[in-house]
């Protein structure tokens, strides 16, 4: 027998629980904008995000009612004119907050947007249709290039904003997709190994040991590789190599100081390292049962930076402590393995393809978000799916869901 | 192989399944680490996050007069402070914060320095005017990690008539930190000190403790309250300064002093060497320097031909001229070549010839024989000329060494010039290159060749004259140490014949007769004309000097007086009335007579008929001395 709720969702499982992390979500907006100078924006944000949390709702219910068919005809006009818009950014693009310098908004007046998020879902869509028109794997450089080109276009529009955070969610799209479409995970490695090489370069001696473990591991695989690939992966081993200290010199001070404060944070605590350090104090302070919803002091003295946003997370560490955050953690990883769940059982190479592209950019964004409030992840502006107060973000956030649920079970 | 057949796609749900707990599993336990494991760090750490102690300025100590008047004091005054935070963001407010105050870029990158080496909250404007205040209190929101707090501000009642005495205070530079002067951790970053003068003489004194409270803040700057859990330090005001500075003279001495002209007056107590007034024309307000300098200010007083902020009094070397022959006479009785009552064998005729050359008296038409009083009297310099000869050039620069002509006088202010004086033979040699011959002596004798000496030097050695040849080390401050002297072995009627032949100077009939001539006092005194580089070539007139001692008449006196005009070209015309005045300030004053602006003889006959006190005061018969 089918409920309502059943019949409505399509998915209760996932639906729920990414209903939960939202409610969760404006229940920690609410604590966030209960701090001891107040300001009128901070704390009514919860109300917002609390309408938009409806409008999502609406659209999930239209969206999931889209048939799959459609969805998938869509895939290439959406990723077109999701390229115009992202190229369009570049041009009338407007900042927000903190990151006022940085294109990645278009105002509409009453409401803005990131043409990014569209264009993460647009991508998503299309790279699903090209994988899904194959049969076999993924087995070669060559095979993988035509859907490297069709994600570097984005990746590179939104570095060019620059949205380091949302570029990195490309990276996780892609490598889940291609994932999903039967590549071996050696290939991936070895796709990834430049990039990899590129952090290893700043000690010669462990770069030595590092390209020597790529060179055995690529002769190991030699049976299963083009001779000119395994060449074109040692030579951009050495390339990134290469170019790591001109490329180093060549960030911006801003950009050094953030990795340099990501190595240790006391470097610079006043300066670079100072986001990270109060965000550590305050998930710390909040110790194991955490320090009651609505009162941390390190959130309410106004310690915490993006406190409704990028650094939500902090709020929950100070106050909810270990549980709280151990709950959210195991709650986001519920949503993340039941994406891999539904991808697993459909039978729609299409639809498989979508939920895994969906998958990888909600993990890059959960991990980064997440691990950047504890130190593990250098500080990235990138939100919390669901729970970090934005309007749009949210929005988008829930047509993906609807995208998700009907793709997986039309049947 | 079927990429989609349901095992292949079982066997890379499993890897997928395998990632999420590798990421997940990552996060939880980087949580359970930072917020089980190390959990009581973080939470001392959030506790010091938001408490700060913040200093409490300790006023500094009040400066009195002789008389208890207040010198200089503290009024409130408004500092506005700024709490570390990301470097961007307090630019960024320093940038906003600069349209409602004065603050250059330099400025707001000196703060950030500071901000980034300390750690801790910077003073952005230790004086912030009351507009500024206000317009940053309206506005709090936009500044976070500002924050304004009440401060006491130095003001000093004199302003320009004391600026170089009182010194100034402002904010400790990073030389002065460290230095042995400021030694840490009394003094520290953000600090009002003494920078010179008074303030800085007695910094040690003067300086409080600051207090500490400790506040609760939000990351912001914004104040959220005073913390409970811990004691508030008071703050300990600085020690007060008694100084012999008699501040209704010395606002006088700034009054009577010619606007256009540059110079110094030094008033010493003979009693006990005290520094009853010390000024230096033009002067300059110290209060513009209170809470940093206005750049127009600072451009003015640099740029200024006249040298504001040059102290004369105390640095400025002068030619001492004929006010240096008494320092001759005095040694001259002192080594017992010369007795009062007799006259030098070669009578002046305008000229003397000595060594081969003609030597010749100020005035051509000569002296005649002049005992010591009546060579100081007409200022002959044929007498002084003999009297150098008979000193000897050796015993002259001796005696004159050990009066400390080429020493300081050691008067308790950071700064005074060394007088310039041969302390040996061998100092001809090394400056000049040559061996002096006895010739030197004469010159030496009436004030001339190498002899440069302060307006406070020239007192101080005035004071002998007031006493019984002795003279203590001149001092500012009722509490500074005393210090020893010097004293020349002179008979009381030496000392009589001294003095006798400054009462000549101004007696009826002397050359600074008219302006020094005073209803209730005697005035004894010396002039001095010194040549300057600019009038030894004739550009400009020389230095003028008087020297003077006054109290009641028949009696020691009670007030030394130097005065020096730069430019002044006549003792007797420019500087001597100066020195009268002043001292006729001081000692109606002390006496209960009533002041009045109108002092001197001149100025009565300028404004009308003679008074009725001067021919009392100096009859037809005592004119023209014995």
């Amino acid at each position: 027998m089918i409920g309502p709720l059943h019949r409505w969702s399509i998915d209760p499982k996932l639906v729920l629980a990414v209903c939960a992390l939202t409610i969760f979500g404006i229940a920690m907006i609410y604590s966030a904008g209960v701090v001891y100078v107040p300001s009128e924006v901070t704390t009514r944000a919860w109300l917002r995000q609390t309408a938009w949390f409806g409008l999502a709702l609406v659209a999930f219910t239209g969206a999931s009612r889209v048939p799959l068919r459609w969805i998938e005809w869509l895939a290439i006009p959406a990723y077109t004119m999701s390229m115009v818009l992202l190229a369009v950014t570049l041009v009338i693009g407007t900042g927000r907050g903190t990151a006022a310098g940085v294109k990645s908004f278009i105002d509409l007046g009453p409401v803005s947007f990131q043409p990014s998020e569209i264009a993460k879902i647009a991508t998503i869509l299309a790279l699903a249709r090209l994988l899904s028109q194959r049969n076999a794997g993924l087995t070669t450089l060559r095979d993988l290039l035509a859907p490297a080109m069709l994600v570097a276009l984005p990746l590179a529009l939104v570095l060019r904003q620059p949205d380091l955070g949302t570029a990195m969610a490309f990276v996780g799209i892609l490598f889940a997709m291609l994932y999903w479409a039967a590549t071996p995970v050696a290939l991936l490695l070895l796709v990834a190994s430049p990039v990899v090489g590129l952090f290893m370069s700043y000690n010669t001696t462990v770069w030595s040991w590092y390209i020597m473990g790529v060179i055995a591991f690529l002769y190991l695989y030699r049976y299963r590789l083009f001779l000119f690939e395994s060449v074109a992966v040692v030579l951009a081993n050495f390339a990134t190599a290469t170019i790591s200290r001109p490329l180093w010199n060549s960030l911006a001070g801003y950009q050094q100081n953030r990795i340099l404060v990501f190595l240790d944070p006391e470097v610079d605590p006043r300066g670079a390292g100072y986001h990270i350090i109060q965000s550590k104090v305050a998930v710390g302070s909040g110790g194991f049962g955490g320090q009651g919803f609505t009162l941390g002091s390190q959130k309410r003295f106004d310690f915490l930076p993006e406190q409704h946003t990028d650094f939500i997370f902090s709020v929950v560490g100070e106050e909810l402590g270990f549980i709280g955050t151990g709950l959210a953690i195991l709650c986001f990883a519920y949503v993340l393995a039941r994406l891999v769940r539904m991808a697993e059982h459909a039978t729609d190479p299409f639809a498989g393809l979508v939920l895994l592209g969906i998958f990888g950019s909600w993990l890059v964004h959960i991990f980064v978000n997440v691990g950047m409030t504890i130190g593990v992840v250098p500080i990235t502006g990138i939100p919390l799916p669901f729970v970090s107060y934005g309007g749009t973000f949210l929005f988008m956030s829930w047509v993906a869901v609807a995208i998700a649920v009907r793709v997986a079970h039309e049947r | 192989m079927n990429i989609h057949h349901p095992h292949e796609r079982q066997r890379r749900a499993l890897g997928a399944y395998l990632t999420v707990a590798l990421f997940m599993g990552t996060l939880v336990f980087g949580f359970f680490r930072i917020q089980v494991l190390r959990s009581s760090t973080w939470e001392l750490r959030a506790v010091s996050n938001r408490i700060r102690t913040l200093p409490i300025p300790a006023p500094r100590g009040t400066i009195y007069d002789r008389n208890g008047k207040i010198l200089a004091d503290n009024v409130p005054g408004y500092s506005v402070t700024i709490l570390p935070a990301p470097v961007d963001s307090v630019r960024a407010t320093l940038t906003r914060m600069a349209e409602h105050m004065d603050l250059s870029d330099a400025r707001i990158e000196q703060v950030i320095r500071r901000l980034r080496q300390y750690g801790r909250e910077v003073v952005v404007d230790s004086d912030a005017p009351f507009e500024a205040v206000s317009a940053l209190e309206e506005r709090r929101a936009d500044f976070p990690g500002v924050y304004v707090e009440m401060r006491p501000r130095r003001r000093y009642l004199l302003n320009d008539a004391a600026g170089h005495l009182m010194g100034y205070v402002g904010e400790i530079t990073a030389e002065e930190l460290g230095s042995a002067a400021f030694p840490s951790p009394r003094y520290d970053e953000g600090m009002i000190v003494g920078k010179i003068g008074i303030e800085r003489q007695y910094e040690a004194v003067l300086q409080g403790i600051d207090g500490l409270r400790y506040v609760e803040f939000d990351a912001r700057g914004r104040i959220v309250g005073d913390f409970t859990g811990a004691e508030m330090n008071p703050a300990q005001s600085g020690g007060d300064i008694h100084l012999n500075i008699d501040l209704d003279l010395q606002r006088w001495v700034h009054e009577i002093f010619p606007d256009t002209l540059s110079g110094a007056i030094v008033a010493l107590d003979p009693a006990d060497g005290g520094v009853l007034a010390l000024y230096s024309a033009p002067g300059y307000d110290p209060n513009l320097f209170v809470g940093g300098i206005e750049n127009a200010d600072w451009d003015g007083l640099n740029t200024d031909e006249r040298k504001p902020l040059f102290d004369r009094s105390v640095l400025g070397l002068y030619a001492p001229a004929s006010t240096w022959k008494l320092a001759a006479a005095g040694i001259a009785l002192d080594l017992g070549v010369v007795v009062p009552d007799e006259v030098m064998p070669e009578p002046c005729t305008g000229s003397w010839f000595f060594g081969n050359r003609s030597w010749r008296c100020w005035n051509p038409e000569g002296h005649g024989y002049n005992t010591l009083a009546e060579a100081i009297g007409n200022s002959c310099d044929v007498y002084f000329y003999q009297l150098g000869l008979r000193v000897g050039l050796a015993s002259l620069l001796e005696r004159a060494t050990d009066i400390g002509f080429s020493r300081r006088c050691g008067i308790d202010l950071p700064q005074e010039s060394q007088g310039i004086f041969p302390d040996q033979l061998s100092w001809f040699q090394r400056e000049f290159g040559y061996r002096p011959t006895e010739g030197e002596a004469l010159n030496l004798a009436i004030g001339q060749g190498p002899n440069s000496q302060t307006p406070l030097k020239m007192a101080q050695f005035y004071v002998a004259l007031a006493r019984d040849g002795s003279a203590p080390a001149p001092a500012i401050a009722k509490e500074a140490p005393l210090r020893e002297g010097w004293s020349l072995n002179l008979q009381a009627d030496h000392m009589d014949a001294l003095r006798e032949g400054l009462r000549r100077v101004t007696a009826r009939g002397g050359t600074a007769h008219f302006g020094t001539a005073l209803e209730y006092w005697d005035v004894f005194g010396k002039t001095g004309t010194g040549q300057n580089p600019l009038s030894v070539r004739g550009l400009a007139e020389d230095h003028a000097w008087f020297a003077g001692l006054a109290g009641p008449p028949g009696e020691l006196p009670e007030i030394v007086v130097v005065a020096v005009v730069e430019y002044g070209a006549s003792g007797s015309a420019v500087a001597a009335p100066l020195v009268a005045k002043t001292a006729d300030y001081y000692l109606r004053r002390k006496y209960d007579i009533p002041v009045d602006s109108v002092q001197t003889y001149l100025e009565h006959i300028r404004r009308g008929p003679v008074p009725a006190w001067y021919p009392r005061r100096f009859p037809m018969t005592t004119s023209g001395g014995r």
